[in-house]
């Protein structure tokens, strides 16, 4: 099967790089799978995992927490603030960020500023669920 | 005349010193390599960054509704300073050469009647522009410790600077970092940071696509590009702390290779004036002893 070139850089450094067949992407507006030849798309990420396959049966998967992927024909970029294998994820850390969130939420009169953190901690929840059920 | 125990003590404490600038210039070219390394592994993301944010604004630029990281506020009363240096000295000109371009910049816009702010990063900057600037400086971070700069540093910063934007405590926002280009070169450098400067695009993206082709944005284009501009403050921010890390390194490297030169001079003086002496000495007493011999 065809591949296509998947990028995934974090500040720090670059944490994936390599030719891929498909690549599923946790995107805002819903998940996505990446295949070769895809439309040109530029679309932001929420908290979620990035599903890499890099031939049949075998790939790998990353946690993402929001960032951002530029998806072209022949190359798929991935701009994640915070990354980690999934390996290194578990849902208790995840618990954290939500009652992190949940205090800056409750501490904030700004209702905006609530709006947009109550978005996280939805998107929090979902991506706990995800890795709870592996 | 100084004795010959003055003499000794002061080759002593002279080669204490060669000792110590010796070892911090060795220090400081392990740091140098890691901040390097850092600055390396760093400049993939900036630089996708960057190209993406220009492919947007390309398509945005004189629009209406551009966000006003990228356009600005429309006035140019208020600049906002940020400097960025070392917490700590001994590295040559590194600090005082941003400093003192950060002064002149705001001399300069204050000759022009304009309000200016700094913000200091790091403690040895806010030392040498509080003498001159005590009113104007409105917040200063120290760079903790040791420790190398991380991302999560760099968007602490960023989130700060953007606070007071949004508080429309300024209108442009220029930072103040020096840029690495070799162990003996250091250059101070101002980059613009609201409104953002963005490289202009070669009408080709990083991922193949042509850049007027129909590109599709989810969700719209000005959503993401509110989302990606704060970040692309952060990633400059964090670019210039890295630069600063490097340049701060190699800095401190050559003005100790200098010192440590220097003392190995000094010492060999000092070891030239304290055998002089002692010879002059041993001539003396035995002319007074052979003198003393030929009396009898």
């Amino acid at each position: 099967m065809a591949t296509f070139h998947f990028d995934f850089v974090g500040p720090e450094r670059t944490l994936y790089s390599g030719e891929v067949e498909a690549v599923q992407i946790p995107g805002t507006e819903g998940e996505m799978t990446v295949l070769p030849g895809h439309a040109p798309v530029l679309t932001t990420l929420k908290v979620g995992v990035i599903t890499v396959t890099e031939k049949a049966g075998s790939g790998k998967r990353i946690y993402v927490q929001g960032g951002f992927a530029d998806i072209g024909p022949n190359a798929v970029t991935v701009l994640a603030e915070r990354a980690a294998p999934i390996e290194e994820v578990n849902p208790a850390m995840i618990d954290k960020e939500i009652e992190a969130a949940e205090l800056a939420r409750d501490a904030t009169e700004d209702l905006e500023k609530r709006e947009q953190l109550n978005g996280q901690i939805v998107q929090l929840r979902e991506a706990k669920h995800v890795l709870g059920a592996n | 005349m100084p004795s010959l125990k003055d003499l000794r003590n002061r080759i002593t404490s002279v080669k204490s010193t060669q000792k110590i600038t010796k070892a911090m210039q060795m220090v400081a070219a392990a740091k140098l390599r890691r901040a390097q390394n850092a600055a390396e592994s760093g400049r993939p993301y900036a630089e996708k960054m960057s190209a993406t944010l220009g492919n947007l604004a390309a398509n945005l630029v004189g629009g209406v509704g551009a966000p006003k990281l990228l356009s600005g506020t429309g006035e140019d009363k208020t600049h906002l300073l940020v400097v960025c240096t070392a917490d700590r000295g001994l590295c040559g000109a590194f600090n005082s050469s941003i400093a003192r371009l950060a002064a002149r910049h705001a001399r300069k816009l204050q000759g022009e009647g304009k309000t200016v702010k700094i913000f200091t990063v790091g403690k040895k900057g806010y030392d040498m522009l509080r003498r001159q600037f005590r009113s104007e400086i409105i917040e200063n971070i120290d760079i903790r410790g040791t420790k190398p700069v991380d991302y999560a540093f760099a968007s602490e910063i960023a989130d700060k600077i953007l606070g007071r934007f949004d508080a429309g405590e300024f209108d442009v926002a220029t930072l103040f970092y020096s840029q690495f280009k070799s162990v003996i070169s250091q250059v101070p450098t101002a980059q613009k940071l609201i409104p953002a400067e963005l490289p202009s695009t070669d009408g080709k993206t990083s991922t193949g696509a042509s850049a007027d082709a129909a590109m599709e944005f989810e969700p719209s284009e000005e959503a993401i590009l509110t989302t990606l501009l704060p970040k692309n403050l952060t990633v400059q921010v964090y670019k210039a702390l890295l630069e600063n890390a490097a340049s701060e390194q190699g800095s401190r490297m050559s003005a100790m290779d200098s010192a440590t030169r220097n003392a190995g001079e000094m010492i060999k003086k000092q070891t030239q004036i304290y055998n002089r002496t002692r010879q002059a000495m041993i001539t003396k007493e035995l002319i007074e002893i052979i003198s003393g011999a030929e009396a009898l």
